[in-house]
């Protein structure tokens, strides 16, 4: 609804005070390109999701409906269980987005505030992710998995790797909300009052980028819940590869698009609920 | 607030008299040490594989492996897929990121299409295939049944497409944004039509981002797996699939490093689109940003 109120922002309104003003006729031409692109586009967005959506909600017959393959989900005996992948996921996310903020945070304002020499190759070893696929450090972490199984065998070992995937979200979107922040006179005011350098970085700066952390956070949930690649080929059993499997060995389409929509819906609230507290917030201290 | 409750440590003024002195950069050891056994190490030994020879000793026969007429084809196959993906993703991720744009700036339709792009261009994984089989597989779609949805490259580009917009519309928006509109209001009070403006001011100005984010999106889909593995399992077309082959099967004398030799010769083709990529932002962000 709010969506298509703000579609209707049209002529006089937004062009007295947009800072894109021009002439009313291509105003005109403009909104009407911009209603064609977003029908189209928002068609091909949505369809596939409804499709998957409306499958999942198929009865035994043709063309009636029936929630048996979501009731399906709690249930699904495998092998392996879908509940207990699922779970794993869950924990993998949490565990994975906790490592990170404990490495990254800490690590990042104390570069700020007292090794400014180094922020350039930080910079540089955060963002390297980006330019190794997955499928190319699993080929160098599969010797490494090999030494960690001979202590540990539980899926939830693959947050060591699934942190590495994330460094380079959480560390932008870390990095914009310690840039927005005076960093140095807030530490400076803190060390005068007497806090240690541990006070400084938990209790004054960190509160301080709430809105990044958050962020950071998100992305690497969301990153975490649709990993595939790496468990996949290590051999690990997390929610995407279950579901593959899933599709590879029994009949049963129903729960597996049940299961399909119920990760992806999750994954999207995740993420548009952060954008909306992310506005609140903004607004707030406009 | 939070700097007034830190005077509760009530620290001694001057306590750092005889200490031993410990150089700041420590503090970044935990992160270093992190980085080195999960991010440097398993690169290290992705190198180092791909120039080992089967007695153990340095060898570049790996490489010339890249060159047999088999691993050829599969860097074709990806070549081919990350183009097609990447261009069509790219014009209209272009398209739509300019409706987005030229509307409200803090409008919800903005707001909407940001958000769902950030989901969409991460959700590259199984799940994907599945919606497109549900929507558009060849028996069992309910839109419309497609007889191409498993030939390759045009069936799997269309899922890819799906994801590829989405990034094109996050990496390409700021560029649009920064299209000034006194440059737009120049050219029309000098008579310019709509036509001469794209032609003459904001395609010029546009041009390298977009080629720098079409790189982007080349290098997205060169790295992409789960999609294609979900999609079709039979056949191996591209280099990740290879590797995923090679990986599962490392037993055969003759392709002992065989997926460390793929994996070696895709982070060189990531390193060159993303060289480009760097290259092209540079010269975007002169008039830009």
């Amino acid at each position: 609804m709010a969506a298509l109120a703000s579609l209707g922002e049209s002529a006089p309104a937004a062009e007295a005070k947009g800072p894109r003003s021009m002439q009313a006729g291509r105003r005109r031409r403009l909104n009407l390109f911009r209603y064609l692109v977003f029908t189209v586009f928002g068609l091909f967005f949505i369809l596939p999701l409804l499709a998957m959506v409306r499958f999942s909600l198929e009865g035994s017959t043709l063309g009636t409906w029936s929630v048996a393959a979501w009731k399906q989900i709690a249930s699904y005996p495998g092998p392996p269980p879908l509940l207990s992948a699922v779970e794993i996921t869950l924990e993998l996310a949490i565990i994975s987005s906790g490592v990170v903020l404990v490495l990254l945070v800490p690590t990042m304002i104390w570069i700020r505030l007292r090794v400014r020499w180094i922020s350039r190759a930080f910079e540089f070893l955060c963002l390297l992710p980006l330019t190794i696929p997955a499928i190319v450090l699993v080929v160098g972490l599969a010797p490494i998995y090999n030494k960690i199984r001979h202590y540990q065998l539980s899926a939830l070992q693959l947050f060591w790797a699934y942190v590495i995937l994330a460094l380079p979200y959480a560390y932008r979107a870390l990095s914009a909300g310690l840039t927005a922040i005076d960093v140095e006179t807030l530490s400076e005011a803190a060390r005068s009052l007497g806090a240690s350098w541990l006070t400084v970085i938990v209790r004054v700066i960190a509160p301080n980028m709430r809105q990044a952390i958050l962020n950071a956070l998100v992305l690497t949930s969301a990153l975490v819940l649709g990993e595939f690649t790496i468990a996949y080929l290590l051999l690990y059993n997390n929610m995407q590869v279950n579901l593959y499997y899933i599709s590879r060995t029994t009949p049963n389409a129903g729960v597996l698009f049940a299961a399909s929509s119920a990760a992806l819906i999750f994954a999207f609230g995740l993420l548009l609920v952060l954008s909306y507290a992310g506005r609140r917030r903004r607004r707030g201290q406009g | 607030m939070a700097v007034a409750s830190t005077t509760e440590t009530g620290a001694p003024p001057v306590r750092a008299g005889r200490r031993l002195r410990v150089p700041a950069w420590i503090g970044t050891v935990p992160f270093l040490g992190y980085i080195g056994v999960f991010l440097l190490l398993p690169t290290g030994i992705v190198l180092y594989k791909a120039f080992q020879s089967s007695s153990g000793g340095f060898t570049l026969s790996g490489l010339t492996a890249l060159g047999s007429s088999a691993v050829r084809g599969y860097f074709i196959g990806s070549f081919k897929l990350c183009v097609i993906s990447s261009v069509i993703g790219a014009v209209l991720g272009a398209i739509l990121a300019y409706a987005v744009a030229s509307g409200n700036p803090d409008g919800a339709v903005r707001r909407l299409y940001l958000a769902a792009s950030g989901v969409l261009a991460q959700f590259g994984g199984v799940t994907l295939a599945f919606a497109f089989l549900a929507t558009v597989g060849p028996t069992s779609g309910l839109l419309l049944h497609l007889s191409w949805f498993y030939d390759f490259p045009q069936g799997i580009a269309l899922i890819y497409v799906y994801f590829q917009i989405p990034l094109m519309v996050l990496v390409f928006m700021p560029a649009i944004d920064g299209l000034k509109v006194q440059w737009r209001e120049a050219c029309e009070s000098l008579g310019g039509s709509a036509w001469q403006y794209w032609r003459h001011v904001g395609g010029p100005l546009l041009a390298p981002a977009f080629l720098g984010a079409t790189l982007l999106l080349f290098a997205n889909a060169l790295s992409a797996f789960a999609t294609i593995e979900a999609w079709e399992n039979q056949i191996a077309y591209t280099v990740p699939q290879q590797i995923s082959t090679a990986l599962s099967s490392e037993v055969g004398l003759n392709n002992a490093n065989e997926a460390s030799v793929l994996a070696v010769g895709m982070v060189i083709m990531v390193v060159v689109v993303m060289t480009g990529y760097v290259l092209l932002q540079r010269r975007a962000s002169r008039w830009l940003h």
